[in-house]
């Protein structure tokens, strides 16, 4: 038996040169980086504040980090795939070859979604979360690292597989008996599961670990209809992680039996049950949906509210609606295979709790709407992503009611108008959201706004590129043109997509936008600082504390009285001037020691996956016992907590004080 | 003294909402984290016990549950873990009351039930894969296997994990991190019956009917 399983150097594609300039320049990019930081000597720094952090906010920076990363690798595959549809009609092929082709696809599916997407919102939800309830940390500081690295694992799994081996070629979403041994025999399948699974843990721990933050640490005061709204969207978000990240988990080992040890639950033989697994997979989809959007609910309802200078319109319906979707998202997940010949009254049913999702969305449109409306709103960059949220998403939504009718469903099932549907709501709602929140709690992290011109563009080439792109994939759909096609004979498609391919190049500029704006904000930061910790006038607890906000977050626990907790203290201030001046008392704070925990399990988890994926099963062991160990040098260490005493938080909050007095 | 006239005379007004009353105590908050984890591990059984009732009829012309099953013998299991969730509540009332040798003779009685439950599994598993009966025979056994497989993989780690917090106890007493995660231990333990109780029932008296 091979030492070293499958692996062998034939598994490097030195043959397809786009795959090996993509890794080359990809290694390029860790080494530079990597190098700088040695240069700098910044690794006992990065060391102690960041990697073994347990601090929820730098924890909530690192997803947001990875997830910026993340958009930039999974655009590249967007960008190429446009490329190769622009111009492989008729008699052209295209530069890339099928199996490559499938390849990407898939990347871009999984990487957006599990990747990008997710991180970026679990990553706001770390940072604001723990803030706008008014509290020191979540309930399990150290699970939270865990989290971070494990998704950051899957992360590494999922852009090894450029370079050493191949990634899945079944889509995102796996399909079997595609997805099967028999007709995948290659290490994508394997790779894209592994990945899955380990950064699954990840996500899964964050689920628990908010909904409890969520219920059980809430300042004193802060009763469930004070919550920010924002906390809301975050509790249903978690809810649903905790309920649907398990079906994928099973659905996936169930798959991974089926692949390493011959067992029958998907396959073509010994009467497996390939429906079993569209239907398993959806009902952790389905939730996904919501678990990437309503946080981003969350975002545009406190951007809006607080750039309105009014309370949220119909705080009490919000909170229904955000709660109604997360029951009703799990009842509607048959409508992605409306086609797979289930009876008219089982697709009926889909189709009308479909449509009936659509009306608890709608309401929060209509809130964000009337809290605009006789406000004095201030056109900032997040409002600006608010907005084009509100238009986009609309428009996404009615597309999806379109479909949740069953025989339309048959005409445009697969097809792009999908494509172009699920991009609708996905970027128009979650990544216009992402945004959104990057710019709005940016100046909260680090104590200095982002650049406002750049900010502008940015958004000014998404939104046209997002019309761009995707308008002409509606109308492909319903001239017939299917997903995933590498090649095409129909000519007549062609200038639709070349449309779409100007459209992925203005939101590439949008994203260079992106990327100028933050160099430029950095840059002039002194000129953008932001002293008082309040840069919006905002409503919410965050903004009480300084910018960037002490590891305690608080000085001392705020105590809550209403919604917009903030808001009523500054104005109550206002008319009793005398009481806030009060002296403060300062008690010490007990917060957790950081811990090398998280970072280390993670790497044994990538041992460990980089060892099944390629069968080399003595490394996946020790993986696993690398991994066992760490847990229960953890468990047997004796100090958890360090005491910040009583004067240090004082004298932090009187250099605060003389600031903001300048 | 009547608790419905003591509750009369409390002010309600006067008490703050349970929901406004600040962060929970640790203890409070490391129990309910647990719940919501075993919360999500029943949903996780829950798709197990879902592709189990899709594929209980896929025989393939492999052994039905009906021919492989042997109830004395799964009637013994379950026994060996009731008692077993029994003699880990008596584990918990020693530790309240602080009593060390109790807590490691429960500890002790508690694990070799589970071992043998374990046991007993692996047995019936080991009999079945001799009669031919593998999980690589039908989609029918590949469930079952999956199934009744990831229940024992929980009770080996909670076996695991019993070991690990008597060694705890051992070298550093009852303090109250100690304390909490025995506390999320004996959760855990009680929830490996729940799952067995429908296992039980779905899988051995449901599919012991020919």
């Amino acid at each position: 038996m091979n030492l070293f399983g499958k692996l062998s150097w034939t598994a490097i594609p030195f043959d397809q040169p786009i795959v090996m300039i993509a890794s080359a320049l990809m290694i390029l990019a860790i080494a530079l980086v990597l190098g700088w930081v040695t240069l700098k000597g910044h690794w006992p720094y990065l060391w102690r504040e960041w990697l073994t952090s347990v601090d929820h906010k730098r924890i909530g920076v690192m997803y947001c980090v990875l997830a910026l990363i993340m958009l930039l690798r999974g655009f590249s595959d967007a960008i190429m795939m446009r490329a190769q549809q622009a111009v492989a009609a008729g008699g052209a092929q295209g530069y890339l070859p099928p199996e490559h082709f499938d390849q990407i696809f898939s990347a871009h599916g999984t990487i957006m979604i599990f990747f990008m997407a997710m991180p970026f919102m679990i990553g706001l939800m770390n940072f604001a979360v723990p803030l706008q309830l008014g509290i020191r940390d979540v309930a399990f500081p150290t699970l939270n690292q865990v989290s971070l690295w494990l998704t950051a694992s899957g992360i590494l799994l999922t852009n090894i597989s450029l370079a050493v081996g191949e990634f899945a070629k079944t889509g995102w979403v796996a399909y079997p008996p595609l997805s099967e041994l028999q007709f995948s025999p290659g290490v994508g399948v394997d790779y894209y599961l592994w990945a899955l699974q380990i950064s699954g843990v990840g996500t899964l721990m964050t689920g628990i670990n908010f909904v409890t933050t969520i219920l059980k640490m809430r300042a004193p005061g802060m009763g469930y209809l004070r919550m920010p709204v924002f906390c809301w969207t975050a509790l249903a978000t978690n809810l649903l992680i905790v309920a649907a990240f398990p079906v994928l988990t099973a659905t996936f080992a169930m798959l991974l039996l089926d692949r390493y040890l011959d067992f029958h639950f998907f396959t073509v033989e010994a009467q497996g049950n390939a429906m079993m697994y569209v239907n398993l997979f959806w009902v952790w989809g389905h939730p996904e949906v919501y678990i990437l959007v309503l946080p981003a609910f969350g975002v545009f309802s406190e951007v809006i509210a607080t750039f309105s200078g009014k309370p949220l319109f119909g705080y009490r319906s919000m909170v229904a609606a955000t709660m109604a979707i997360c029951v009703l998202s799990f009842l509607v997940w048959l409508h992605h295979f409306f086609t797979m010949g289930a009876s008219a009254d089982v697709n009926g049913f889909f189709g009308i709790m479909t449509m009936i999702i659509a009306v608890p969305t709608g309401v929060k449109v209509f809130n964000w709407l009337f809290t605009m409306w006789g406000g004095r709103v201030r056109f900032t960059v997040p409002v600006l992503w608010s907005l084009g949220f509100m238009v986009t998403f609309a428009i996404g939504g009615m597309t999806g009611v379109l479909m949740a009718v069953p025989p339309v469903d048959f005409q445009v099932h697969n097809s792009l108008f999908l494509v172009a549907h699920f991009h609708n709501v996905i970027i128009g709602g979650t990544v216009f959201g992402a945004i959104a929140g990057y710019n709005y709690w940016f100046p909260k992290a680090f104590g200095f706004k982002l650049d406002e011109r750049w900010g502008r563009a940015s958004f000014w080439c998404w939104l046209t590129g997002f019309y761009l792109a995707f308008m002409p994939l509606y109308v492909l759909g319903l001239l017939g043109m299917t997903r995933r096609m590498q090649h095409y004979d129909n000519l007549n498609w062609q200038p639709w997509l070349l449309v779409a391919a100007i459209g992925a190049l203005v939101i590439l500029a949008g994203i260079i936008c992106q990327i100028i704006q933050i160099v430029v904000s950095i840059r002039a930061r002194e000129r953008h600082r932001d002293v008082t910790g309040d840069p919006w006038n905002g409503r919410t607890l965050e903004w009480s504390t300084p910018s960037p906000p002490p590891a305690w977050n608080f000085n001392v626990l705020p105590s809550v009285t209403g919604i917009d907790a903030y808001w009523n203290r500054k104005q109550s201030a206002r008319a009793h001037p005398h009481d806030a001046a009060q002296a403060r008392e300062y008690e010490p704070i007990e917060m957790p020691k950081n811990s090398a925990t998280g970072f280390i399990t993670a790497f044994f988890a990538v041992v460990s996956g980089f060892a099944l994926i390629w069968h080399i099963w003595w490394m996946a062991a020790l993986g696993v016992v690398g991994a066992l160990v760490t847990i229960l040098v953890f468990a047997f260490r004796d100090e958890e907590e360090v005491e910040i005493p009583a004067e240090r938080i004082a004298q932090f909050d009187r250099r605060h004080q003389a600031e903001v007095a300048l | 003294m009547n608790i419905a006239v003591a509750l009369d005379d409390v002010h309600t007004d006067a008490l703050p909402d349970a929901s406004e009353a600040g962060p929970a105590p640790k203890r409070v908050v490391v129990a309910y984290g647990f719940w919501i984890f075993l919360l999500s591990d029943i949903v996780m059984f829950s798709a197990l016990f879902a592709a189990y009732a899709v594929l209980v009829r896929a025989t393939a012309g492999a052994p039905t549950g009906a021919e492989l099953f042997n109830q004395v013998s799964v009637a013994i299991e379950t026994a060996c873990l009731l008692v077993s969730s029994y003699t880990c509540g008596l584990m918990s009332v020693a530790i309240g009351s602080r009593r060390r040798f109790g807590t490691y003779f429960f500890a002790l009685v508690t694990f070799v039930l589970g071992a043998a439950f374990l046991a007993l599994e692996l047995r019936e598993f080991a009999g079945m894969i001799a009669a031919g009966a593998t999980p690589q025979r039908s989609a029918f056994l590949s469930a079952f296997f999956t199934l009744v497989g990831c229940h024992g993989l929980h009770v080996a780690v909670g076996l695991i994990w019993l070991a690990v917090m008597m060694a705890q106890v051992a070298t550093k007493g009852f303090r109250a991190t100690v304390e909490r995660r025995l506390l999320c231990f004996a959760l855990f333990w009680h929830a490996l019956d729940i799952i067995w109780i429908w296992l039980f029932t779905v899988v051995y008296l449901m599919g012991g009917r020919p």
